[in-house]
């Protein structure tokens, strides 16, 4: 049944900080950055106010902020923080220990460049560096999406079928910052939907365990080969858990977001706020008269692999955008994963990789069909993959 | 609690003997002696990266008979913090049994790299005993300088040759920093001195907010001297005023234990292949120096201890 909505204004981070005050959470680590820092606000707002059952932690560094929430989970509990861009840098090597221990962790991350030179606005160069760290990866739209995910990740997260950390990533400035319209549960639904969390494995008195231990050559392969198969679950229980949702909510949710896919012959994928941009660019393309659809990738670990290569497996030229520059490679993370996935199909169509968007820069729907119209271009020079280019940049 | 005698201790061991530390390490006496002293509390153990890690929990194996806990090298206060705080709403909410936290870290993980860590947990005053063991160096990478090795030490990253006599700085006063939080308890200890070290461990874990101790722990292979002669070393620490027993409650500094017969620092250094070079002649003022800051340290904790008294 779906429930009764209210619809409020509210920029991302406030809407994050609604979804986390609404489930249940038993703690909250918080430390300040740009563009974050309104989630950490706006919680403790509601802690003082008397809205928030969490204990909440005002930790001394982010490097501290992921190591209270992982004893916090590892103790039984639901647990939260945010960060972004040198945050999640100082939390380096803490993220493989929250993915390794199996904790359930839920972060927000208002994606951000990475300095040197400093900057605060929206690029993927900080989640895309710990794209590695076993955590999975989720990237929103819109303030909606970054309220609903938000929720939704603490039901995926704690499955013991999965039992790993999400970082939702929702960009900085452009979702953190913006304030749109939403709908947003009854308190008491998502507290139905999200009762608080019975861990299965946790520090407990009664039945002594030792959690981190030293695991040498002779099994610290088995240790990474189960936490393959937890993320690779995700694959089925995102779906699952993205429906159940579904029917309380009314909004839908898949791992990818294919728009006009059906029959293109060109297709635009990217991740985040500028899958928008690119939809409008198809729509305009379409127009005239090109066979244009865009995909968005909204879970990006694990890679939904299958439903990537059957929304691209029939088309001919590929625009992948990336908004990070994977440093002396031959493209960007996003190309990286989808490249493979078509070798020898369709006779292998045109994929070109577009490095847009960097340290906030604007991307326009124009910017997309100048990068559509390079694409083309490739295709009739019978340049299959050339190697990634910069989208409007001064050279 | 009172610990009259060795033979009345509790025979509980929370730690197992199958574990991998070395001949004369040590550590298992701070481990047991401490989860002797409180063996009437449901005690969760928070390790940081170091020797007793890696000697105790090589997978799939664990000495541990209590829940423990390894994450990392410098993040053993957050960690702690997190549990607490976690387990403190999950036990009044009747979801999870309550238990207290007991931090077990080395120099390295607390002067060091976990000093951040540490100060945070104490300024925010999170309910835990962090216990701090001192072998003054990072030992478990094979003896290399940290903030808590003492001046004029070898090390493998303070050299003792012709041009520099191994460690130029002085020990950090890791007891004034955390004294400096304003937390309620701080204390000093050595495994040579059990009783004294256990009565503070039960304090510590009985103060409510944090609790500090830092406890000397002799290591044959950093210190090199003969492994049957560790706890005579602590002694000789403590004897010598190079590691005195102290406690800091609620800012007042107490004297725990005045050596009856002190004994020189040259004597305890002797024993010790890490200060070899200081009994070449040429290096007699070293020991001398030595010397003084230890008795002006001494006299400046004697000090400290009358203004506590008077107020």
């Amino acid at each position: 049944m779906i429930m009764k909505q209210k619809s409020v204004a509210l920029v991302g981070d406030q809407a994050v900080a609604h979804a986390v005050r609404q489930s249940n959470v038993d703690l909250i680590a918080a430390y300040p950055i740009t563009p974050q820092t309104i989630i950490v606000e706006t919680l403790n707002e509601f802690l003082s106010n008397g809205e928030l059952s969490a204990r909440y932690i005002n930790v001394e560094s982010e490097h501290s902020a992921l190591s209270a929430v992982i004893g916090g989970s590892l103790a039984g509990g639901r647990t939260f923080t945010a960060t972004a861009s040198q945050g999640l840098g100082l939390m380096q090597e803490v993220l493989y220990v929250a993915s390794g221990l199996r904790c359930p962790i839920i972060m927000a991350v208002t994606t951000r460049a990475m300095s040197a030179p400093i900057n605060i606005h929206a690029d993927h160069s900080d989640v895309m560096g710990s794209r590695d760290a076993g955590w999975m990866q989720i990237f929103c739209e819109n303030v909606q999406e970054a309220y609903d995910l938000t929720l939704m990740a603490f039901r995926l997260a704690e499955r013991d079928d999965v039992l790993l950390p999400i970082m939702v990533n929702l960009d900085g400035f452009l979702i953190s910052h913006t304030m749109e319209d939403l709908k947003i549960l009854e308190d008491s639904v998502v507290s139905e939907y999200l009762p608080p969390r019975v861990a299965s494995l946790k520090l407990d008195p009664e039945r002594p365990m030792t959690f981190g231990s030293f695991a040498l050559p002779d099994y610290y392969t088995e240790f990474k080969r189960q936490q393959v198969e937890g993320i690779e679950n995700a694959l089925r229980a995102a779906p699952e858990e993205w429906k159940r949702f579904e029917a309380l909510s009314g909004r839908k949710y898949t791992v990818t977001r294919p728009h006009f896919m059906d029959g293109a012959e060109i297709a635009l994928v990217s991740m985040g706020t500028s899958a928008g941009t690119a939809r409008y660019a198809a729509s305009k393309m379409r127009e005239d008269g090109l066979k244009v659809g865009a995909l968005s990738v909204r879970l990006f670990r694990p890679f939904p692999s299958e439903e990537v290569k059957k929304a691209l497996v029939n088309v001919n030229v590929i625009v992948v955008m990336d908004r990070t520059v994977s440093f002396g490679a031959y493209g960007g993370p996003l190309f990286n994963e989808i490249t493979p996935l078509l070798y020898g199909t369709n006779d292998s169509p045109t994929i070109a990789n577009f490095i847009y968007g960097l340290g906030g820069r604007d991307v326009t729907w124009r910017m997309m069909v100048d990068a559509t119209e390079i694409a083309l271009k490739k295709k009739k020079t019978g340049e299959k993959i050339p190697k990634a280019q910069f989208l409007g940049v001064r050279e | 609690m009172s610990f009259t005698s060795l033979k009345n201790l509790p025979l509980k061991e929370s730690l197992a003997p199958g574990h991998r530390l070395c001949d004369g390490c040590g550590i298992p006496h701070v481990v047991r002696y401490a989860l002797k002293a409180v063996d009437d509390h449901s005690v969760v153990i928070v390790n940081a990266t170091g020797c007793l890690e890696v000697c105790t929990t090589p997978y799939p194996y664990t000495s541990w008979r209590v829940p423990y806990v390894h994450t990392l090298f410098g993040n053993t206060g957050a960690v702690a913090s997190g549990i607490v705080e976690t387990i403190e709403k999950l036990s009044s909410e009747k979801r999870s049994q309550y238990f207290d936290v007991i931090v077990f870290a080395g120099d390295g993980g607390t002067f060091d790299i976990g000093l951040q860590a540490l100060s945070g947990a104490l300024e925010r005053g999170h309910d835990f005993l962090y216990i701090c063991y001192d072998n003054e160096a990072y030992m478990n990478t094979g003896n290399q300088r940290s903030s808590a090795t003492p001046m004029y030490s070898r090390t493998t990253t303070s050299y003792a040759g012709k041009a520099i006599p191994g460690k130029l700085e002085r020990k950090k006063d890791i007891i004034g920093i955390v004294v400096a939080h304003g937390i309620k308890y701080a204390a000093t200890a050595s495994i040579s001195h059990w009783r004294d070290y256990m009565t503070k461990v039960r304090k510590g874990v009985e103060v409510k907010g944090p609790a500090f101790i830092h406890v000397l722990q002799p290591c044959q292979t950093g210190w090199r001297y003969d492994p049957a002669l560790t706890i005579k070393m602590a002694k000789m620490a403590v004897d010598a005023n190079v590691f005195p027993l102290i406690e800091v409650e609620k800012g007042k500094y107490k004297i725990t234990y005045r050596p009856p017969k002190k004994i020189l620092v040259a004597d305890y250094l002797k024993p010790q292949r890490r200060f070899a070079h200081l009994f070449l002649p040429e290096n007699d003022h070293l020991i001398r120096q030595i010397q003084q800051y230890v008795d002006q340290n001494w006299e400046r904790l004697n000090k400290l201890e009358k203004f506590s008294e008077t107020g």
